[in-house]
């Protein structure tokens, strides 16, 4: 077992086990930081894959933005003088059961399956071919993604204020 | 234990996506809905990211998980400038409690 395999297993044991934390315990706020070790071991294996601007942006806007934005959420929808910081589950037991047979069937086709297999050999910095692309095939969609991030935000401001 | 490929990858997002589900459909606050989503759409970016590489399909993959990325931010906004507007209207953000569309 050499070091790559070595840092998978322990990315891929952090993600899902604090993911796992982040769908079981009950209080909130322990579910949000779990949530950033979830996020912080899926940055690892996206390294892992070479994908190192991935990784750097995951960090930034999930870490830095949505995880912030959550906890903001958290806070401003639960009474944090009477500790209502609690949530409740539902169908927990027929939930199990039915995620654990979707995850079985999903795993047993994934690993009989004949994947092409061909790795390419990323570059030591993934920035410019991804730039490049940004810049020249995928400029329209770069486009209408900032007109879609503009139009949210506006729309979350317009929404989310006082009338 | 044989050497990490491919399907190691697809395995741990299989795991995180199936954990994803089981949050969306067992949590009732919506918050917590939410991070389930979070969780589901970070699995479907290593996917992304796995085939790109091992699949030697360029950096268009990269590129997609880039996207994701950009609408799970816009979506996060949205849903919870929602949820805020629901906690003004009900005083609660249980899901299974918001069952009128209008008081």
């Amino acid at each position: 077992m050499n070091l790559y395999d070595f840092i998978f297993y322990f990315f891929a044991a952090l993600t899902i086990v604090s993911a796992f934390f982040v769908v079981t315990t009950k209080n909130i706020i322990y579910a949000a930081f779990n949530l950033l070790l979830t996020f912080f071991g899926v940055a690892g294996i996206y390294v892992l894959l070479g994908a190192d601007f991935l990784a750097i942006v995951q960090l930034i806007i999930y870490v830095g933005g949505i995880l912030i934005l959550m906890l903001f959420g958290v806070m401003l929808t639960n009474k944090i003088t009477n500790v209502q910081i609690k949530t409740e589950a539902s169908f927990v037991i027929p939930a199990s059961i039915g995620v654990g047979l979707f995850a079985g069937v999903l795993i047993a086709i994934l690993l009989k399956t004949e994947w092409r297999n061909s790795p390419a050999d990323i570059p030591i910095s993934t920035l410019v071919p991804i730039g490049k692309l940004l810049m020249e095939e995928w400029a329209f969609v770069f486009i209408l993604l900032g007109v879609l991030l503009l139009i949210a935000l506006i729309g979350a401001a317009s929404i989310a204020r006082k009338e | 234990m044989m050497e990490v490929g491919l399907q190691h990858f697809l395995v741990v997002s299989a795991i995180l996506f199936s954990l994803g589900i089981f949050g969306v459909v067992t949590r009732k606050n919506a918050v917590m809905v939410l991070m389930g989503i979070e969780l589901i759409l970070n699995a479907a970016n290593i996917n992304f990211i796995a085939f790109a590489k091992y699949g030697n399909f360029g950096f268009d993959g990269q590129l997609i998980a880039l996207f994701v990325i950009v609408l799970a931010a816009a979506e996060a906004a949205i849903a919870l400038a929602i949820v805020l507007n629901i906690y003004k209207n009900f005083a609660t953000v249980n899901v299974d409690e918001i069952n009128k569309l209008k008081e």
